[in-house]
């Protein structure tokens, strides 16, 4: 193994991250707290810095590191959403953090460097890239959710997260460790030609890999959110600070689904007729039982929590198909999902104001009349959530739902529509207690003076309608990324 | 791609953009908001206007119309297309869209900005739905067409107007959830959403007899069909006056309309052989319904009832053409049940949206919809007691109403078929008159009853002239129904043509 200085070049994306990463690091230390805007902007500066380099890159795909980083355009439109995404975040969520004493520059390094671990780990080429990729995202995401020192929930959700993060860790590292005894590489590529060859019983340890790909599966699961490895995520969803829990919700369901397209088809590509069982067996499980228990939460927060558990059943939707449609369909749900939690968390954060979180589902009762814009966002948010057209939700529903039953999977198609329709039950309750209940406090809604967000904010829900007509240049790019 | 004519685009966007306008133009002035609906309404109802007279009755084929590519990737068209079936359901909801804004001048005080907002998106969404020519559209209309009623009712409505509208989203949503599975299963087979391409699709008798149930499913509840109508007299009851009559004139003529243009072309063989179950689910829905209408103590809900009865009417004489061209391949009969459905949709429109308006007028004076606060009104509003009247006998389908026109033609057909069907459709006209009657005898005729009834004012002018133009689109289309048979002359033959291709 030799290192090539060209190598580098490669990852200018990465690179420039991890360098201006560092650097803010360096000068928020030099910041006084009134000065803190300054570790602001430069985040996002820097995010919008490597967006730009990802996208001024129009180089045809390659390798870099003797195939530990793979440069191609899936990694490129993921690492866009990414990017764009976490921005976004850091205008979202400035005044929540003032607000309660969190404004200080670590929440914006982790973050950073949480994001750079993502870029890696959708860019992975091999095992140990995987690995390293997921642990810096994960143990960067453990510090945020405990970012709030004080407080006890907030401690407890990032024990857990820790706890179970860790174990789901250990377990994918494990099945890791099986693939690499089973074919003797960690390259992916590699794996999957080696791993073509054990299903026809020519390898030396079939075995060895089938136990391994059920240990990848279950890691993965973890990292989605997927019944039943999903018990970690309600509690951090609830515990954490708003500020961190729509960052957790956003970006990371990208970052999953990349990772499983690289372990699972780039690695493992030859065992798709067994994973795509397991996955359809953790879809419908999350399916039931994120919806289904949506149903009893009164908390917003964690209502929401449980949604993503059936969202990401939708998602698996799409990747249990095998084929470059459904990969495209599932990044398409990705980025959709990613979109509408940003909404409907924003709209979390707007509410928020010191020492008032607008966390229950009754802090919205009669939101229409005290400020219907953001009601009217929200309205958007939690149809688009339900699937209903013309909103963007609707047709990356559409996509999934038609790569299951391409795949042959009518039964769990039917499983995700009668589901499909006990969700919008719950998401229709929050429409209720906005346009039909009256509100407690009748008077006009006094929002903060924070343009950046409101602005934001309302382009974020405009795009959920927006995307819901005109969703064809972006399937377009879907598409493309997987060769179609 | 091609694109003859932009108005059918025109049409669907412009309510739409009229809506953004007044939800944010109006704001809180409610006379702006009011204004500047019904200029909007007027002008649409006017731009559907040269759909009738540009439109090429005897060719019967689709006209009018536009085609792009919507969504590359998975072949979907904004593919948009009218034939006389098309043309005449547009033309009802343009004309029920004024007589909603001018409706609700004095009854709607609160939020009007939105209140007109949405019955304009819900305009443009309705239109698109008789207009679209791509499946794929069409369920996006189909479906979007619930969150402004949804809205509606779940802001403007009565008591219980929560569990109303939840009722009748998740109702709806859930049967046409399983027809978008056989929608997408039909592209994975046909790799396009055209509705012409998904017609000229073989499918075998078990592929067509799952595919029907799944259009069933979504269709039935739209209708409603018996059993699945029970979130119609909720949703009736407590939405307001200009959603009931949107309800009842529009969105139940929407399933009618999706069995004709779903389910007869593309599975004409599973419905010949469930054209069975469909007659009976019709025969039920005319004879129970009608029973059940006649107990109601809530005049809403026996007028909601009454609904479900006439669109009994529409799936018989829809399904009767297959049990017709079964046993004798009788086409001309055939082809009379069809035209008849339709005709009794358009009919069924102006009487339920006006007996729904007349509800809506005594209720802003009484503040009350139970038959038992009323009796005597003739004698304090004569000149809409008059007005009632003519729509409870255009409701009986009394000859010279549009109710007769319908009732008759599918009576006719069903006759050709077997005459006890005709003859349990046909006793349907001595209960309706007998529900219907005995509303106008408890309601209208007799004393005043007491001391509210007495203190009723007459209808104002703006009042007259809604029920004005309902009783005349009501009584034109009975005397005179042939203009409206020779619009969908042509594209009913070319629908009952159809249905002789055998595809398994």
């Amino acid at each position: 193994m030799n290192f090539n200085l060209h190598d580098l070049i490669v990852l200018a994306p990465e690179d420039f991250l991890l360098g201006a990463t560092c650097a803010i690091l360096f000068i928020d230390l030099f910041l006084k707290q009134s000065q803190r805007a300054v570790t602001h902007w430069l985040s996002i500066a820097a995010l919008l810095g490597t967006l730009g380099l990802v996208l001024a890159d129009h180089d045809p795909a390659r390798l870099a590191f003797n195939g530990a980083y793979i440069h191609d355009t899936v990694a490129a439109v993921l690492k866009v959403f990414i990017l764009g995404i976490v921005a976004m975040v850091f205008v979202f969520v400035r005044r929540y953090l003032a607000e309660r004493k969190l404004f200080v520059g670590e929440f914006y390094t982790l973050t950073l460097f949480s994001t750079l671990g993502m870029l890696l780990l959708v860019s992975a080429g091999n095992l140990v890239m995987v690995y390293l990729g997921l642990e810096l995202f994960a143990l960067s995401s453990y510090a945020l959710v405990a970012i709030h020192r004080d407080s006890g929930v907030a401690s407890e959700a990032a024990m857990k997260y820790f706890v179970l993060g860790a174990l789901a860790s250990g377990l994918l590292l494990y099945g890791l460790s099986m693939i690499y005894g089973a074919t003797g590489t960690l390259d992916l590529a590699q794996i999957r030609q080696v791993g073509g060859v054990g299903v026809n019983g020519l390898a030396q340890h079939p075995t060895l890999l089938a136990f391994g790909l059920v240990f990848v599966v279950v890691g993965v699961a973890f990292k989605f959110g997927a019944a039943p490895f999903h018990m970690w995520l309600p509690d951090v969803y609830e515990g954490s600070p708003t500020a961190v829990t729509i960052f957790i919700g956003s970006a990371p369901k990208l970052a999953a689904f990349g990772m499983a397209y690289r372990l699972l088809d780039s690695g493992l590509g030859s065992l798709a007729p067994h994973w795509s069982q397991m996955l359809a067996a953790l879809a419908a499980l999350s399916l039931i039982i994120g919806n289904l228990v949506a149903i009893a939460q009164t908390n917003i927060k964690r209502m929401l929590a449980y949604s993503t558990i059936s969202h990401m059943g939708f998602l698996l939707l799409g990747l249990l198909n095998a084929t470059p449609s459904g990969y495209a369909a599932a990044m398409f749900y990705a980025i959709c999902y990613a979109f509408m939690t940003t909404a409907a968390f924003g709209v979390i954060l707007l509410l928020s104001r010191a020492g008032f979180e607008a966390e229950m589902i009754d802090d919205f009762k009669g939101l229409n009349q005290r400020n219907p814009w953001y009601a009217f966002v929200m309205l958007l948010a939690m149809f688009s959530l339900a699937g209903v057209p013309p909103l963007w939700g609707f047709f990356a529903k559409l996509l999934v739902l038609k790569a299951a039953i391409d795949a042959g999977f009518l039964w769990l198609a039917m499983i995700a529509i009668g589901m499909a329709i006990v969700g919008c039950f719950y998401y229709l309750r929050v429409v209720k207690a906005m346009y039909f209940d009256a509100p407690a406090d009748k008077s006009a809604l006094v929002l903060p003076q924070d343009l950046p967000l409101r602005w934001l904010l309302s382009i974020n829900g405009f795009a959920l309608i927006a995307l819901g007509v005109l969703w064809g240049p972006l399937i377009g790019w879907c598409y493309r990324a997987f060769g179609l | 791609m091609t694109s003859d004519s932009i108005l059918l685009s025109l049409l669907i966007w412009l309510p739409i953009a009229g809506g953004v306008l007044v939800s944010i133009a109006g704001g809180a002035n409610a006379n702006r908001s009011r204004w500047l609906a019904l200029a909007v309404s007027v002008l649409v109802f006017a731009v559907s206007i040269p759909l009738l007279t540009g439109y090429d009755a005897g060719a019967g084929t689709l006209q009018f119309q536009e085609s792009h590519v919507w969504i590359a990737a998975i072949g979907a068209n904004y593919h948009l297309g009218a034939d006389g079936i098309s043309i005449a359901l547009i033309l009802l909801t343009t004309f029920t869209t004024i007589l909603v804004v001018l409706g609700a001048w004095d009854a709607v005080h609160d939020k009007v900005n939105q209140y007109m907002a949405a019955f304009l998106v819900l305009e443009g969404l309705m239109i698109g739905v008789f207009a679209a020519m791509d499946a794929l559209l069409f369920y996006v209309f189909f479906e979007g067409m619930l969150i402004p009623m949804f809205v509606i009712i779940g802001i403007w409505g009565g008591p219980r107007r929560v569990y109303a509208t939840l009722k009748f989203f998740l109702y709806t949503f859930f049967g046409s959830i399983f027809m978008l599975i056989g929608l997408i299963y039909l592209y994975l087979h046909a790799h396009s959403w055209e509705l012409s391409q998904l017609t000229a699709l073989h499918l075998s008798a078990t592929q067509q007899a799952w595919l029907f149930f799944a259009f069933l499913l979504g269709f039935a509840i739209k209708v409603p069909m018996w059993p699945v109508h029970t979130w119609l007299p909720d949703a009736h009851v407590e939405a307001p006056t200009g959603g009931s009559v949107i309800l009842a004139a529009i969105m139940l003529k929407i399933g009618g309309y999706g069995f004709l243009r779903f389910s007869l072309p593309i599975v004409p063989d599973a419905c010949q052989q469930f054209a069975w179950l469909i007659i009976a689910l019709s025969i039920i829905a005319i004879l129970y319904v009608g029973y059940v209408a006649l107990v109601q103590e809530d005049m809403k809900k026996l007028i909601a009832y009454s609904s479900v009865a006439h669109m009994g009417f529409v799936t018989l004489g829809l399904f009767i053409a297959f049990a017709l061209m079964r046993v004798s391949g009788d086409t001309q009969a055939a082809y009379l049940g069809v035209q008849g459905s339709m005709v009794q949709m358009i009919s069924h429109g102006f009487v339920s949206g006006a007996m729904f308006t007349c509800v809506g007028v005594l209720y802003e004076r009484m503040h009350t919809r139970m038959i038992a606060d009323y009796g005597g009104v003739v004698n304090t509003m004569p000149w809409f007691a008059a007005f009632w009247v003519l729509f409870s006998m255009a409701n009986c389908g009394l000859p010279g109403t549009s109710g007769f026109v319908g009732e008759f033609m599918v009576i006719l057909a069903s006759f050709a078929m077997n005459p006890w069907i005709a003859a349990g459709a046909a006793f349907t006209l001595i209960i309706g008159a007998a529900y219907t009657l005995w509303l106008v005898k408890r309601v209208i005729w007799g004393e005043v009853t007491n001391d509210h009834v007495a203190k009723l004012r007459d209808i104002n002018p703006r009042e007259a002239l809604v029920l004005g133009l309902f009783a005349a689109g009501v009584l034109i289309l009975g005397v005179w129904p042939e203009p409206l048979t020779h619009l969908m002359d042509a594209s009913v033959k070319h629908i009952v043509d159809q249905l002789l291709v055998v595809k398994s």
